[in-house]
């Protein structure tokens, strides 16, 4: 159980009539850049809720560092750094006090990095931080996230409604702390060409549950994408079973399957259908054929 | 070190930094004792998590294209290896492949490329000359 940054056991989370964990079992390895995904709605918020402590799990179990952050929240939060979406800084006060303020309570605070972030950013510590930019708002907490150098840097949407640049520093950070001390960062993120080349593991989750978990590598290499051509125009949507979604029009569709390519072929090669590539898909192929509206022939692999 | 990464085709990313590296090294760009980025530098260029750098240069030096010399950094291997012969030829034929692929498509025979292949070493031999001739 110590070994994993985060271990998550069968949490269910209901709001309401919705739940937004079902049952959810989750962990995080040391040393890798962890990429979560899932829809608007899909319960990763929620699920940094836990993490944090935030929220406390009706069922199942949450540790964090080997520990409970509802009953530890000071040995927990101490070695997390956090990046809300909303960044929710306190607006009153000026950058330099709030790097102040965090290092009294995060005693591995490191001013010269802090400095350093501050002057790279083009930031003025004298500035208000309710008169700041968005980008650098989110910037300011970036520098209260990392500054400390925690275990685990926590980032809930980093990129959400940022310019390139922006997105670039808060992903340099993350690198730096992956790269050089080999701590943990787990990012949520909607932005799959940012996750696929960000992460070393990832999750993909919708409706609460997990539909996706594993090294990416490993992800991609159990996914096929198949380019089919059909001898005549398809006026509906062929099933092919072993295939998690077809899209397409006329003759020329597009599958994607996993693992199962043996049967896919042997169903495309009944309809009469040509495969003319295979290749492996993209984060973002395999997100919309896993979740996507696509008709899936088939929910779970 | 110019490496582009692209996620469109489907080829790892680790894989597509071990082809860029072994095609600068064919290609001349990248020669014996030159230093490679250290795997923060180039994680933070090309903004891809650190292991994959890692898993890259490990097999960059499986294939015994860069060496490692402790605390120093990650070199390019002495030249000559078989690898760079090797490496030339992998490229060209994959040129080749895709000419070949393309003029089939067009209705070329091998006849009409062996042809066309012809002209244009010409065109270019007579080009080379020429501002041989000028700058000489």
């Amino acid at each position: 159980m110590e070994d994993k940054v985060v271990a998550i056991q069968g949490v269910t989370r209901q709001f309401g009539l919705l739940k937004a964990l079902d049952d959810l079992t989750f962990s995080v390895e040391p040393g890798c850049v962890h990429g979560l995904v899932g829809a608007n709605g899909a319960g990763k918020t929620t699920l940094i809720k836990h993490i944090l402590g935030l929220l406390r799990a009706k069922t199942g179990t949450v540790r964090v560092f080997g520990l409970d952050p509802v009953k530890h929240p000071v040995e927990v939060l101490g070695r997390i750094g956090y990046l809300s979406e909303e960044r929710d800084l306190p607006d009153w006060m000026r950058i330099h006090e709030l790097a102040r303020y965090t290092q009294a309570y995060h005693p591995k605070w490191d001013n010269s990095y802090s400095d350093e972030l501050i002057q790279t950013f083009e930031l003025d510590p004298q500035q208000k931080i309710k008169n700041l930019s968005r980008g650098q708002r989110a910037l300011t907490g970036l520098i209260a996230a990392v500054a400390h150098r925690p275990d685990l840097l926590l980032l809930d949407e980093p990129s959400s409604g940022l310019d390139a640049i922006v997105r670039q520093d808060i992903l340099r950070e993350v690198v730096r702390a992956v790269a050089d001390e080999g701590r943990t960062a787990l990012f949520s993120s909607h932005l799959l060409d940012e996750v696929e080349r960000m992460s070393d593991v990832v999750t993909m989750i919708h409706k609460g549950k997990v539909v996706l978990h594993g090294s990416l590598d490993d992800i991609r290499d159990g996914h096929q994408h198949l380019t089919l051509r059909f001898p005549e125009e398809q006026t509906v949507r062929p099933t092919i079973a072993g295939a998690l979604s077809l899209e397409g029009f006329g003759n020329q569709w597009q599958a994607v399957c996993n693992g199962e390519l043996e049967q896919a072929k042997a169903a495309i090669q009944a309809l009469g259908a040509e495969i003319t590539e295979v290749r492996n898909p993209s984060l973002q192929e395999i997100f919309v054929a896993r979740v996507g509206r696509g008709v899936p022939t088939k929910t779970e692999g | 070190m110019n490496i582009q990464i692209s996620l469109k085709d489907g080829v790892p990313i680790y894989r597509q930094i071990v082809n860029q590296v072994k095609y600068m090294v064919a290609s001349g760009q990248l020669t014996a004792g030159m230093e490679v980025p250290p795997i923060r530098v180039l994680a933070e260029q090309l903004l891809v998590t650190p292991n994959t750098v890692v898993k890259a240069y490990r097999e960059l030096e499986t294939e015994g294209v860069v060496y490692k010399r402790r605390g120093a950094g990650t070199f390019i291997s002495e030249n000559g290896s078989p690898l760079k012969a090797a490496e030339q030829k992998r490229i060209l034929t994959e040129r080749a492949d895709t000419l070949l692929t393309e003029a089939r498509q067009m209705g070329y025979s091998l006849d009409d490329i062996t042809t066309l292949l012809n002209e244009r070493a010409a065109v270019l031999g007579k080009a080379k000359d020429k501002s041989a001739k000028e700058h000489g």
